[in-house]
């Protein structure tokens, strides 16, 4: 199965709103909870990113039997550094969006931590994809 | 411990979720970072918090949180109180500060 979503950028109030659909989704189809907890915070790690640094996206969820694909796609200035992006702790968030405890410079680590495998393409001023796999255990 | 508990032991004030105070929890998070929260918070914690937009209600609901309790007499804003209502995620608050509910809590449980 195939479920797109799209995310606004820097709209707040719907943030969340995709990772917590991929949630429900995969509690739907009987997906183990601590592989769904793992997904989710991934997932709404990546939706933060695209609502935080892009001009929008989207949000794919793609499951079969071997893995739980969520890929996340942006258009926007992409990432300049990704090795330095990936450093725990480094942020590019604005003030008024770390006010709000966002960018704490852990959004892709914690992907990371989540992910059985992490991949990321990035180029300056079109756009960034992040495919997150998560083997299925069922 | 349960929710009902939890308020009595903090003076906490219920913002929303009445019907699941006789609902445990196992332990408590406290950060302001949603990221910080998202990696170490655990299922069926209550997390202690001064953020009060509804993208608290989002991470409660993501990692099914016991409660969320706004600290130090801040209370949450109106759209996280509509969101929480829809989503089912306990909202408490308390005027005492993070360091006190904390200490009161954390003596509660020993």
């Amino acid at each position: 199965m195939i479920l797109e979503i799209p995310v606004e950028s820097y709209n707040f109030s719907a943030a969340g709103e995709a990772a917590s659909r991929v949630k429900k989704t995969l509690q739907r189809l009987g997906i183990d909870s601590q592989l769904i907890r793992r997904v989710a915070i991934a997932t709404y790690e990546a939706e933060m990113n695209i609502v935080i640094h892009s001009d929008g996206g989207k949000i794919i969820l793609q499951v079969d039997e071997e893995e739980i694909k969520v890929q996340a796609i942006d258009q926007g200035k992409g990432i300049a550094d990704l090795e330095l992006a990936m450093k725990e702790g480094y942020s590019t968030a604005p003030d008024e969006v770390r006010e709000m405890g966002f960018g704490a410079g852990m959004g892709l680590p914690n992907m990371k931590k989540c992910a059985d495998r992490l991949e990321i393409k990035s180029v300056v001023n079109e756009g960034t994809t992040v495919v997150m796999g998560f083997k299925n255990q069922s | 411990m349960t929710l009902k508990e939890l308020i009595d032991c903090i003076d906490g004030v219920v913002v929303n979720g009445h019907e699941r105070l006789a609902e445990k929890f196992n332990g408590v998070y406290i950060s302001d970072l949603l990221s910080d929260v998202m990696g170490h918070a655990q299922e069926g914690n209550v997390w202690l918090t001064i953020q009060t937009h509804n993208n608290v209600v989002a991470v409660a609901l993501l990692l099914n949180l016991a409660a969320v309790v706004f600290t130090a007499g801040n209370t949450p804003d109106a759209s996280t109180i509509e969101k929480g209502r829809e989503e089912g995620v306990v909202l408490l608050s308390t005027k005492l500060s993070t360091f006190e509910a904390a200490g009161r809590i954390y003596q509660k449980l020993q």
